[in-house]
């Protein structure tokens, strides 16, 4: 193929880098070689993630969790622009700061959706193993240069203001790929199997509405703990639906399948484990309580889950 | 025995201890009481680490969005919005998220996300409403409403998503099925989600008007009673 899932990995591992550069150069951070080499190490990760053999990635990673754990991951000072400034140039491109945006989700929708089997002689255009993350980095690429030039600045400020962000985001920027790590150590230990041991001890064979309530809170609440509905599903499935809703009570699989995922995205609404979702966007907005997303999600999650629950019921009934 | 990594986790997020200490120590801890050779347990970091580096895509966004933002496009996404009437950050945020839902239902997941639709556009959006309807706004409400516009970006995609067939849950289920010999039909798993994804729309867009009515509470009364309020111009 031509554009390759690892071609984006190059690129995040580039742009970290050159963000390492200036956190290294950072006179006002006062852990700035620390800081800066966090940045590094993580860009490396990223950069040279094929490359590298994976006991070395894991020390590496070992290193990064070690500077953050020992306070050596600050902030420091970005030049950002004055909000005079900022204003000045905000009224001369008006709404064309938009295009550059736009640019992004619609490039990205366009590529991943037309040009997801296109063929230029015997070479595929897009990585077919994820055709919309390749589009996203060719749309942030194509919306980058666009950007430049509406703006009227250079690689160097595009790289600065990378820095600005990524500093912002910190440490919660590692902790989704730390998070899915963990999910695979859980698996090979075999949580999954002693959390549906439990799960079908507690179980009231004989009444469907119990049945029903401990399939889909498990659901939840073992989305809770792995962060991710897709590793719950075929334990809970195996576990329950299958042996007891399917088989014992006659259920249709098709809406077991659709409700049952459905309980289990109430979970990750409420999990600081699912942390790309709940912890990064809480960094990115500057939040001071990194669950305070989750606790605006909460509420809607508990009604969704007893509807789900009812819903099921009624539908097996 | 493994269930240790599990407690070490909640009690580690309960402490509020800094999470990716809490996480490598649990998975470190697991790995070791599940008999891993240490060399294995880190190799399997090593190996998951790299494996799912497609989680930190946001990285590719940061360059655009720093630089729009130097140039001042929350405070346009702000502007834009104080022109009209009728907008308060509860009723943008259920357009959003009715444009999310739909959008993901329709296979068009990468239309939001929150680096590169939530920080830039919509919370500011969301803000800008707020600002022009009550004068400044405290900052405690102000990441109140940030808060919103990400659970929104959230809600509209996990919803939504899975009432599109070629979508990976559904993939997923529709291959566990078959390899338990069950008949499953995933056009028919797709249209099974859309009872709870009107009705999380119904909930969610009903909790966002209450939000409305809670700031009109908070921060009504103030530019009421404050007769030296006068409403924020945003253009200025």
């Amino acid at each position: 193929m031509i554009f390759s899932v690892e071609l984006v990995y190059i690129i995040m591992g580039i742009i970290g880098l050159c963000c390492s550069i200036y956190t290294f150069l950072d006179k006002a951070n006062p852990r700035r070689l620390l800081s800066g080499l966090f940045y590094f190490l993580y860009s490396l990760t990223l950069l040279l993630g094929k490359v590298i053999p994976p006991f070395y990635i894991g020390i590496m990673v070992i290193i990064m969790v070690l500077i953050v754990g020992l306070g050596g991951l600050k902030k420091g000072q970005y030049g950002e622009a004055s909000a005079e400034h900022r204003e000045e140039r905000r009224k001369r491109l008006g709404n064309l700061l938009f295009i550059p945006a736009l640019l992004i989700p619609i490039l990205t929708v366009v590529g991943s959706k037309l040009l997801v089997n296109v063929k230029l002689g015997s070479l595929q255009l897009l990585d077919p193993a994820n055709p919309t993350l390749v589009a996203l980095g060719i749309a942030c690429i194509i919306a980058i240069i666009t950007a430049m030039g509406l703006t009227k600045s250079t690689p160097k400020t595009a790289v600065k203001e990378s820095r600005r962000l990524l500093e912002a985001i910190g440490w919660a920027v590692v902790l989704p790929q730390l998070l899915a790590t963990l999910g695979t150590i859980f698996t090979s230990a075999g949580v999954g199997k002693v959390v549906s041991d439990v799960v079908a001890k507690v179980i009231p064979e004989t009444s469907l509405f119990w049945v029903v309530v401990v399939f889909c809170l498990g659901m939840a609440i073992f989305t809770m703990i792995m962060g991710n509905a897709f590793a719950a599903f075929p334990v809970m499935a195996a576990g329950i639906a299958i042996p007891l809703l399917i088989k014992q009570f006659g259920a249709n699989p098709n809406q077991i399948a659709a409700i049952s995922m459905f309980a289990g995205y109430c979970g990750t609404l409420m999990t600081p484990m699912a942390a790309n979702f709940n912890i990064v966007p809480a960094a990115l907005l500057d939040l001071k309580d990194k669950n305070h997303v989750i606790r605006v999600q909460v509420p809607t999650a508990l009604f969704v889950l007893a509807f789900n629950i009812i819903l099921m019921y009624f539908l097996i009934k | 025995m493994v269930l240790i990594g599990v407690a070490l986790i909640i009690i580690g997020f309960a402490l509020r201890l800094n999470s990716l200490v809490v996480v490598t120590v649990a998975g470190l801890a697991t790995g070791l009481i599940a008999g891993m050779p240490l060399k294995e347990i880190i190799t399997q970091f090593g190996e998951a680490f790299t494996t799912n580096r497609y989680m930190s895509i946001l990285i590719v966004t940061l360059p655009v969005i720093g630089l729009l933002e130097r140039s001042g496009l929350q405070n346009q996404a702000g502007h834009l919005v104080s022109k009209i009437k009728a907008a308060t950050a509860g009723r943008i945020l259920t357009i959003y998220l009715l444009i999310r839902e739909i959008g993901a239902a329709l296979g068009l997941n990468s239309i939001g996300g929150h680096p590169q639709t939530v920080r830039p556009l919509i919370a500011p959006m969301a803000e800008g409403a707020a600002e022009t309807k009550y004068g400044e706004v405290p900052e405690e409400e102000k990441e109140e409403i940030r808060a919103h516009a990400a659970a929104a970006d959230n809600i509209g995609l996990f919803f939504g998503e899975d009432i599109f067939v070629a979508v990976g849950a559904i993939l997923l289920m529709k291959g566990f099925f078959d390899q338990n010999g069950i008949d499953a039909d995933p056009i028919s798993m797709a249209l099974w989600g859309i009872p709870t994804a009107i009705f999380v729309f119904i909930v969610h867009s009903i909790r966002l008007y209450l939000f409305d009515k809670k700031l009109d509470r908070k921060l009504g009364k103030r530019a009421k009673n404050d007769p030296s309020f006068s409403k924020k111009d945003v253009s200025k």
